[in-house]
């Protein structure tokens, strides 16, 4: 397992003023598979992803990245090693064009190949089927629209890890399906770690499941695992497991 | 025809006029038009920072005074070559500016705006301080001999106007390049949402400091050029009035275009030149006028044609 594991934390724990939102979470993630983070509403999955991509300072615990120890990285420095993250709201460059938007993301490390970074941003409008707005701004899109954008940002990177931090929040059932459809056909290409609140999406997509309550690892394990645990229903459903 | 192209058609043929009005102009207009090319480098290097990296300094001018000392004091003093002294000026600002960037970008916003005015208040306190040298609000003269560049009489008015025309093609043609650069892209992506770039993987930290950096060295280099082409070193250029002035500048003229720090120089300066030849309260015309185009233009001249008229506009 260790050989395939692409990110693994141990003992992650993140304190607010006394109120533990994360504690001691070890987690290892599967390289190369869509691994879904769920729980309810504060149980901490953003915090531990914002640890995870160094948004937010861990008060203690260790996160490595392809067995490298990053714990002490800056965020920047995380997303250089190939790691990308999508905002759970969405964050674009709104007052620059969807092409702009993508060619910055495409453009850490492609910026000094002109041609190769046209091509991968043509390459990833087409993909997520944004090829016809490239050239209106971002911040004029349709809130839908700019979600793709923002999943756009991500893949422009090509990144080994991406962590989708709710990306169907706010979307039609429509674009919902084509989302399934992107993440499935990014299986095999990167690793995903997915929070998601949309059970559809994530018994669609992910081939593990990581349950988070109170901000502690309730439970992991395959969706149809998962689907039939007791204290995942109690914790979904607010009933007591003996009951 | 590419938006570059018309950028590029557009930056010289700004260039091509100021050459032509050289020889249409009457002298008043011309030797109006150096001192406005002069305060354009500043509002250039001014609108790198503020128009482009989108962080407001109200400090600029400790980097104009810099500069401006810089260049006087090894010309009075050390008795340096003029191109050497202009070399000693510019990096003078650029060393300021790295100091006073590594400790004031710690913090952002209002903070940032408040930590640049207390560090422009400090070295315009350390020039009335060292008053023996820099001689404080009186300033110094630099004499027409200290004031040849490589034979070339920057005192005359033909010498001044294609020195300062030389000065301000070189700074507008090389910021609209910079700006189109990645890192250009880059400083215009932490302007729009510095958390985003941070996590494309961009260290906005030091995007922010050399960014920083040019705008201070810019600067540095304009009032190195006000000292030799106007032969005067005063402490009144460290004031904060001269921190204002490029925001205000850069604010009318549109932030975050190429052409807009021009437009601002010479729209502000004509404007009360203009209003002063008609009534004593000139300064209440200016005021009304600049609160109309806020009011209506909040984007600056150059940012209104833009979304108005011509939305390729660099």
């Amino acid at each position: 397992m260790a050989a395939m594991s692409i990110l693994e934390t141990k003992g992650l724990t993140k304190i607010y003023g006394g109120l533990a939102a994360n504690t001691d979470i070890d987690f290892t993630l599967a390289k190369g598979k869509v691994t879904a983070l769920i729980g309810p509403n504060g149980a901490g999955k953003s915090t531990f992803v914002g640890m995870v991509s160094g948004r937010t300072a861990a008060t203690r615990g260790r996160v490595y990245f392809e067995g490298q120890d990053i714990s002490h990285l800056p965020a920047h420095r995380r997303i250089q090693l190939g790691l990308a993250y999508t905002f759970q709201i969405t964050s674009v460059f709104r007052g620059l064009s969807v092409y702009e938007n993508i060619e910055l993301a495409a453009g850490r490390t492609l910026a000094n190949k002109p041609s190769l970074l046209k091509e991968k941003v043509r390459t990833v409008l087409e993909r997520v089927g944004i090829a016809d707005r490239a050239d209106q701004i971002a911040g004029e899109l349709s809130y839908g629209h700019q979600r793709i954008l923002e999943i756009a940002m991500g893949l422009a990177q090509d990144p080994k890890l991406f962590i989708l931090d709710e990306p169907t929040q706010g979307l039609a059932e429509t674009e919902v399906d084509d989302f399934i459809a992107l993440i499935r056909s990014l299986a095999g290409e990167t690793t995903i770690l997915l929070i998601e609140h949309n059970m559809r999406v994530v018994m669609a997509t992910a081939d593990f499941i990581t349950v988070l309550d109170q901000g502690m690892v309730l439970a992991e394990g395959t969706p149809e695992e998962i689907h039939k645990n007791k204290a995942v229903q109690a914790a979904y459903l607010g009933t007591t497991v003996d009951a | 025809m590419t938006s570059v192209r018309k950028s590029n058609i557009l930056h010289f043929g700004v260039l091509a006029g100021l050459v032509i009005l050289f020889f249409i102009l009457p002298t008043y207009h011309v030797g109006v038009l150096s001192r406005v090319m002069v305060m354009a480098i500043y509002a250039l290097g001014f609108n790198l920072l503020f128009g482009y990296t989108g962080l407001l300094s109200l400090g600029h001018a400790m980097f104009f005074a810099a500069g401006m000392y810089g260049f006087g004091l090894v010309i009075k003093f050390g008795g340096f070559p003029v191109p050497a002294a202009l070399i000693v000026g510019t990096m003078s600002a650029a060393a300021l500016a790295l100091v006073v960037g590594l400790l004031a970008l710690r913090t952002a916003g209002v903070a940032f705006m408040i930590v640049t005015l207390m560090f422009a208040q400090t070295a315009y306190l350390v020039v009335l301080y060292f008053g023996r040298y820099t001689r404080g609000d009186e300033g110094f003269i630099l004499q027409q001999a200290e004031r040849s560049l490589f034979g070339l009489d920057v005192t005359t008015e033909t010498g001044r106007y294609f020195t300062a025309f030389t000065l301000f093609a070189v700074c507008f043609l090389g910021l609209a390049k910079l700006v189109q650069t990645p890192f250009g892209k880059r400083l215009v992506a932490i302007r729009e949402n510095e958390e985003r770039a941070r996590m494309l993987g961009y260290d906005a930290g030091r995007h922010k400091l050399y960014a920083l950096i040019v705008s201070g060295m810019v600067s540095g280099l304009a009032g190195a050029s006000y000292a030799l082409l106007f032969g005067y070193v005063g402490a009144t250029f460290s004031s904060v009035q001269y921190s204002i002035f490029p925001l205000l500048w850069v604010l009318l003229g549109g932030a975050g275009t190429t052409i807009g720090p021009l437009i601002g120089v010479l729209f502000m300066f004509y404007l009360i030149d203009i209003s002063s030849g008609y009534t004593n309260a000139y300064m209440l015309v200016a005021g009304v006028i600049l609160v109309l185009l806020t009011v209506y233009a909040p984007k600056g001249i150059a940012g209104f044609l833009k979304t108005r008229f011509f939305p390729w506009l660099p």
